[in-house]
């Protein structure tokens, strides 16, 4: 493995602590072990800034966290929100938020959030629901499609916005202007 | 926000406090691993009953963790009658028999086989769930790294982990002020709003949020920087300590009983423990 650097080991730290806090404000959905959760959109906003393994650690330790202080770790939903830090922040390697944000780098950013989730939760969450718990699939992908669609939804929204929130606060390449 | 109820360490004197995060570490992902393989009742029911001894001992009173307790309950009510809604039938699915106790209404009947299911999954949460809380209220937060490191997970991912559990208050705290910042301003989470509205006003609180842990990041960073963190291989922890004999026969006990519960579960060549067969 690659040598973390120092910020991403600091960015990771943070960025799971930001997790596991938005993981406990979370707004319950009626489908169990699902809620309408912010978290997952720091998180993809993380990946987007410090790269595919601060996502996966950020995912790994923020959910495994959330879970250990509730009712033991479901495994399955942490590697699954692991596994969308990794596709996320996979995806948006190249995109370079900080030289500015325009439209198609939000529509980037959104196919690979839309991508990630449902791949986490509509397949990687769901196969290991299987392998471990040996639930019922028809409730598995129950749970997974609401839980993907939530995620994509609030990743969208919300994710979208500290984006552009983002960008705008940074100090753009050339943006001094010379006096006359 | 309300404060949230947050498991947190609890430090008592106890034998189970005593022992290095190290051991508590490799003892609770042998616990974790034996109870996701296993669909044996009779493994499970023993898992359960030595998490419950070792609660006991532990020194960790039912009240400390009541809230959690009661989270966990609910959980698992609700995951049971999903499984319930979707698939009446599924334990006569797994079990490959079929005894109806009373039906109720329509495809939904009552089996011994759905009820031994749905005991069976319930255990596989509850066996871990003492293990899992006592891990949590048992280890000083700042030993957990060095249990890490000890494991073989690399320091700077350890570190990552310790950083979080040192910064969770901090966050916690920032969010509070912010969210009550805009409450004051006039921004409403409460739920009475339009989901599309929350979300967006859920943005009013993170953005500052997030700037403020960007800011901290820097601010962080430049510190452990500052004092050559990540310049080694290999880091020393204030907080390590060596492995005494109780440690050892910790670690023993969790493998010795990850490896005869899943000796036990096989046994039949399957991980379900089924009585309905053995009955035929």
């Amino acid at each position: 493995m690659k040598k973390l650097s120092v910020k991403s080991v600091v960015a990771i730290g943070i960025g799971a602590a930001l997790f596991f806090v938005l993981g406990k404000v979370a707004i319950p959905s009626p489908v169990p072990n699902t809620n309408i959760s912010l978290q997952y959109a720091v998180e993809a906003v993380f990946a987007t800034l410090f790269g595919p393994i601060a996502g996966i650690l950020i995912g790994f330790i923020g959910h495994t966290l959330i879970d250990a202080t509730s009712y033991g770790p479901w495994w399955s939903w942490i590697i699954a929100s692991a596994f969308v830090g990794l596709v996320i922040g996979l995806a948006t390697m190249k995109l370079n938020v900080e030289d500015g944000i325009d439209s198609k780098k939000l529509i980037h950013f959104n196919v690979a959030q839309v991508i990630a989730h449902v791949l986490a939760w509509g397949v990687v969450a769901p196969v290991l629901d299987i392998l471990i718990y040996a639930e019922p699939i028809e409730k598995l992908f129950a749970q997974g499609l609401m839980a993907a669609v939530a995620n994509i939804i609030t990743t969208g929204v919300v994710g979208t916005l500290l984006l552009l929130g983002y960008a705008k606060t940074v100090v753009k390449k050339g943006s001094l202007e010379k006096e006359d | 926000m309300a404060r949230v109820a947050i498991l947190n360490y609890i430090k008592r004197p106890s034998p189970v406090h005593e022992l290095t995060g190290t051991a508590k570490l490799v003892f609770f992902l042998a616990w974790s691993v034996a109870s996701m393989v296993t669909f044996d009742t009779r493994v499970l029911i023993c898992m359960l009953l030595i998490g419950a001894v070792i609660f006991k001992i532990s020194q960790i009173k039912i009240r400390d963790i009541s809230v959690v307790l009661g989270l966990a309950a609910v959980f698992l009510l609700l995951n049971n009658f999903f499984i319930y809604l979707f698939t009446p039938e599924y334990g006569v699915e797994v079990y490959e028999s079929r005894n109806v106790l009373f039906p109720i209404v329509g495809r939904y009947t009552v089996t011994a086989q759905q009820l031994f299911y749905h005991l069976n999954i319930t255990l596989k949460v509850i066996c871990v769930v003492p293990i899992a809380l006592l891990f949590i209220a048992c280890t000083d937060p700042s030993e957990f790294a060095s249990s890490l490191a000890r494991i073989g997970v690399s320091y700077r991912a350890g570190y990552a982990v310790s950083l979080a559990l040192r910064y969770i208050p901090d966050v916690q705290r920032e969010y509070r002020n912010i969210s009550q910042a805009q409450q004051a301003r006039g921004i409403d989470l409460s739920g009475k709003d339009k989901l599309f509205t929350r979300l967006k006003n859920s943005v009013a609180i993170l953005l500052p949020l997030i700037m403020s842990s960007i800011n901290r990041i820097e601010v962080v960073s430049n510190a452990m920087e500052l004092r050559g963190f990540g310049k080694e291989k290999k880091r020393t922890w204030y907080m390590q300590r060596k492995l005494q004999k109780n440690d050892w026969l910790a670690i023993g006990f969790a493998l010795a009983v990850l490896v005869i519960g899943l000796g036990v579960t096989f046994s039949n060549g399957s991980r379900y423990y089924n009585p309905f067969m053995e009955a035929l």
